[in-house]
C-alpha cells in the first residue's frame, strides 16, 4: 500500500525558497501570486494491508523523522 | 582531558577539530558514526559537514545514527557536547537543544568571518574569555535560527542564548546578522549549559595565520574549565 505525505513549513516561519519563488513567478508576469510556500511530498510504499494502521504508521513517522515539528506541519493524504 | 569527535557521511570539518583539539591539550578519538560507544570522553564534539548530504533536514539523518544514543546518554548526564555548524543541526534534530535552522535568508551560501558577542554566564565555554568581541568563521547555507516565541523567552529568561552575530564595533542588529536568525543568534545552550550549539567555527580560526585567531580563546578557556 502507498501512503502519501506532504510536509509544509508551519504558518508564521520563514520560508526564504517559498518566497523567491514567489518574486519569481511576479516577475514572469504571473502578477496574481502573492505567496508560495514549499514543502515537501512523500510516497511510502509500505507493506502493512490495513490504511487505518499504515496511515497511523506514517503518522509515527512524520512526528518522528519526516517533519521538524518546530518548523513543519504534516498532512497524511 | 580527554575528547572524541563523531564522523558522520559527510562531515569534513571532523579533522580541522581534531587539530584544535590536540594543538590546545586534548587528548582526542576520531569516533565512527556507526558505532554504539563513545570511549571515555570528557567532551564530545559532533563536527560541521554535510552529513548525509544534507538529505531530508539538515543533520536529520545523522540525529537517527547509532552513535547518537550514547551522545544523548553522555549528555543527560552533564557530559559536555559541542556541535559546531552541521553538528548544530544534528544537536537540534536530537532535541538535545531546543529550536530549527531554517535556509539562510537571501538563500546564500555563507562563507567569511563573521563577529560574535559571547554569553559569559555561568558556563564553560566563554565564561572567562577576556575578549568581548570574537572574529569567528562562518560557512553554511541553513543557519538561520528559529524558536517559538516561548521558548526563546526561556532560553532568555535562563540565559541559554550563546552566541549572537554583532559587528565589529560589538553593535547587534539587522546589519551584523548575516543569514535572518531571529535577535542575531549563532548558538544556543541546552538547560543546563553543558551542551553547545553554534554555526561559528572556532576550530578554524586557531592561529593567526588563519585570518584570526579567535578560536584559541574558545578552546584555551574550555579546557582551564575542565582540568
Amino acid at each position: 500500500m502507498k501512503i502519501k505525505v506532504i510536509v509544509t513549513p508551519k504558518n508564521g516561519v520563514l520560508d526564504p525558497q517559498g518566497k523567491a519563488i514567489q518574486q519569481t513567478l511576479n516577475s514572469m508576469n504571473f502578477i496574481d501570486v502573492n505567496e508560495v510556500r514549499q514543502g515537501k511530498y512523500f510516497e511510502i510504499e509500505t507493506d502493512l494491508k490495513d490504511e487505518k494502521d499504515a496511515k497511523k504508521n506514517v503518522e509515527d513517522m512524520c512526528k518522528k523523522l519526516l517533519a521538524n515539528l518546530v518548523i513543519e506541519d504534516y498532512k497524511i493524504l | 582531558m580527554k575528547s572524541s569527535v563523531i564522523i558522520f557521511p559527510g562531515s569534513n570539518c571532523d579533522r580541522d577539530m581534531d587539530v584544535a583539539l590536540k594543538k590546545f591539550g586534548f587528548k582526542n578519538k576520531m569516533v565512527w558514526h556507526n558505532d554504539n560507544v563513545i570511549p571515555k570522553s570528557d567532551l564530545v564534539v559532533l563536527p560541521g559537514g554535510f552529513s548525509y548530504g544534507d538529505y531530508l533536514r539538515c543533520g536529520s539523518i545523522a540525529a537517527k545514527s547509532n552513535i547518537i544514543n550514547s551522545v544523548i546518554e553522555f549528555a543527560n548526564k552533564g557530559g559536555l557536547v559541542i556541535g559546531i555548524c552541521n553538528g548544530f543541526q544534528i544537536l537540534i534534530e536530537t532535541g538535545l537543544v531546543t529550536g530549527a535552522l531554517l535556509r539562510n535568508k537571501y538563500l546564500k551560501f555563507i562563507c567569511k568571518n563573521i563577529f560574535v558577542k559571547a554569553n559569559k554566564t555561568q558556563n564553560k565555554y566563554f565564561n572567562k574569555i577576556k575578549k568581548d568581541i570574537l572574529e569567528l568563521h562562518i560557512a553554511h547555507n541553513d543557519g538561520n535560527y528559529f524558536c517559538s516565541e516561548d521558548d526563546l523567552k526561556s532560553m532568555q529568561d535562563n540565559d541559554q542564548i550563546a552566541v549572537r552575530y554583532c559587528d565589529s564595533n560589538g553593535e547587534i542588529s539587522e546589519y551584523s546578522n548575516p543569514n535572518g536568525s531571529i535577535q542575531n543568534i549563532a548558538g544556543v545552550f541546552n538547560e543546563k549549559k553543558n551542551i553547545l550549539g553554534m554555526m561559528p567555527h572556532p576550530e578554524r580560526v586557531i592561529d593567526s595565520c588563519l585570518s584570526s585567531n579567535d578560536g584559541s580563546y574558545f578552546f584555551e578557556n574550555l579546557l582551564s574549565n575542565m582540568k
